[in-house]
């Protein structure tokens, strides 16, 4: 267990110190969303209508782009030859990884969401349901991705594929998502996508890190 | 007494090996080909000329003929691509690889048709080209899954590690597929429930259902003979690489 601590410590420490790049990704978060009133008129009824929606597609976006960072610069520089080898099991590694990639990635985002929620004319109940459909449904996002990163690792232009590749498998987690916040017509169904929202994130969390672990081993040898 | 030196030729090794397996299997694409081509004429003979017009979608029920076989391969080609894929995980086979990697873009092109055809048959039927109905959403997601492993084998350099990697992916894809065939049971909303391979029996009348299952096996036996001529070819490709590697190696060592 320490040095699954140890390893989401070190990943911890490169991003605080070379925080580049989670800062990038952060403002591509917060430019998605507030381009898209540009886009759709600065009408605050339609834009409080789609705002979970805009949210969500903003943090989507952003994850998937941030999946290079995931395993990347480990492979480049033959940290992952050395990981392969630790006395952790491959697939904790990975798993370590991925805690430490939602932290670095997704945890920012949910911070930065009021900011959101101020240009998109949110009510407060709203924006309690995308903070808290957001941190639901982070975790699958950072863990389907992680797949994909592992898929792509040792593709030298593999940067745009991986998004391609998760897109539509992490499709359900959108759907839930928005359906978490958003009631629309009919009966209240957004506890019941709630939890399915959970039920995803904690499949995905639990198989994604050995699919991923099998990917990268199965495309180093 | 004589020893057996020759190394043995087991069923196995004849799927295995490259060469092994174009050698027997060269044979069958003729007669694969004219299979095909006999079952069409009939199929499509049937389907236009001797089957009858719906009581209620008149003419249209024929884009069936075409809609079904291709939504039934569009899924049958990602099963045979999952079983491709545990071959080439679990027992390295060679020709594992080379079939999951000729079954994709032929797996894209009928998923492409059936939503075409789809399409089609949805505008004058039910009034609208696209439904973000739960069939067809997982069918186009189908879709955009091959597409993406498509463009995953072009991506990577060293066919061999791609095949693993690419493996794995198909695998984890391969969720999509019961979501796809029980999508019409859990959202009923447009696309109409499985009416052919039920418990109780087809909910069809022969007189429909003689010509799909005809078209149903003129599409199935289409793709095997292109999965055929595709292994094939994708074996020379991989000759060809290995002789040009080959001879740029002795040029450099020249």
């Amino acid at each position: 267990m320490t040095a699954f601590s140890a390893l989401i410590g070190r990943e911890l420490r490169m991003a605080v110190r070379n925080g580049g790049d989670v800062l990038t990704l952060l403002l591509f978060f917060v430019i998605v969303g507030a381009v898209v009133p540009f886009a759709v008129g600065p009408d605050k009824d339609l834009l409080a209508l789609l705002a979970p929606g805009i949210v969500w597609i903003a943090a989507f976006l952003s994850m998937l782009l941030g999946l290079d960072r995931l395993f990347r610069a480990d492979h480049e520089d033959g940290t992952l030859i050395l990981l392969r080898g630790a006395d952790l099991p491959f697939s904790a590694v990975v798993a370590a990884k991925v805690i430490a990639h939602w932290l670095v990635a997704a945890v920012p985002l949910i911070v930065a969401s009021p900011i959101l929620a101020v240009l998109l004319a949110m009510d407060m109940g709203g924006f309690w349901k995308t903070v808290l459909s957001l941190a639901v449904g982070t975790p699958a996002l950072a863990a389907f991705g992680a797949v994909g990163a592992a898929v792509t690792v040792s593709i030298r232009r593999g940067g745009l594929i991986a998004p391609v590749l998760i897109a539509p498998l992490a499709v359900p987690v959108l759907i839930f998502g928005v359906g978490a916040i958003s009631t629309g017509t009919g009966p209240d169904q957004s506890g019941a996508a709630l939890l399915f929202l959970a039920a995803i994130s904690l499949m995905a969390a639990a198989l994604c890190p050995f699919m991923a672990a099998l990917a990268i081993s199965s495309g180093e040898d | 007494m004589t020893i057996e030196t020759a190394p043995k030729q087991s069923w196995w090794n004849r799927i295995a090996h490259p060469s092994q397996f174009v050698a027997w299997s060269r044979p069958l694409l003729w007669p694969l080909t004219i299979l095909t081509a006999v079952l069409f004429l009939f199929g499509l003979w049937f389907a236009f000329f001797n089957s009858p017009e719906d009581y209620q979608m008149g003419d249209t029920v024929r884009i069936m003929y075409i809609h079904v076989p291709t939504a039934w391969l569009s899924q049958f080609v990602y099963a045979i691509m999952t079983v491709s894929a545990l071959g080439s995980l679990v027992w390295r086979h060679p020709m594992a690889d080379v079939s999951m990697k000729s079954a994709a873009p032929l797996g894209a092109t009928f998923t492409a048709l059936a939503l075409f055809t789809g399409s089609l048959w949805g505008r004058p039927t039910w009034g609208t080209f696209w439904e973000w109905d739960g069939r067809m959403t997982s069918t186009l997601v189908l879709l955009f899954i091959y597409l993406g492993i498509v463009a995953l084998w072009r991506a990577f350099d060293d066919q061999l590690r791609a095949a693993r990697v690419i493996a794995v992916f198909t695998l984890v894809g391969a969720i999509n597929i019961p979501i796809i065939k029980f999508s019409v049971d859990w959202w009923s909303t447009l696309h109409q429930p499985a009416s052919v391979f039920r418990p109780d029996g087809p909910r069809m009348p022969g007189s429909i259902l003689t010509p799909l299952f005809i078209m149903f096996f003129a599409f199935t036996f289409l793709f095997l003979t292109l999965h055929l001529k595709a292994m094939h070819t994708e074996v020379k490709r991989r000759r060809v690489m290995a002789l040009e590697r080959q001879a740029a190696q002795a040029g450099a060592s020249a």
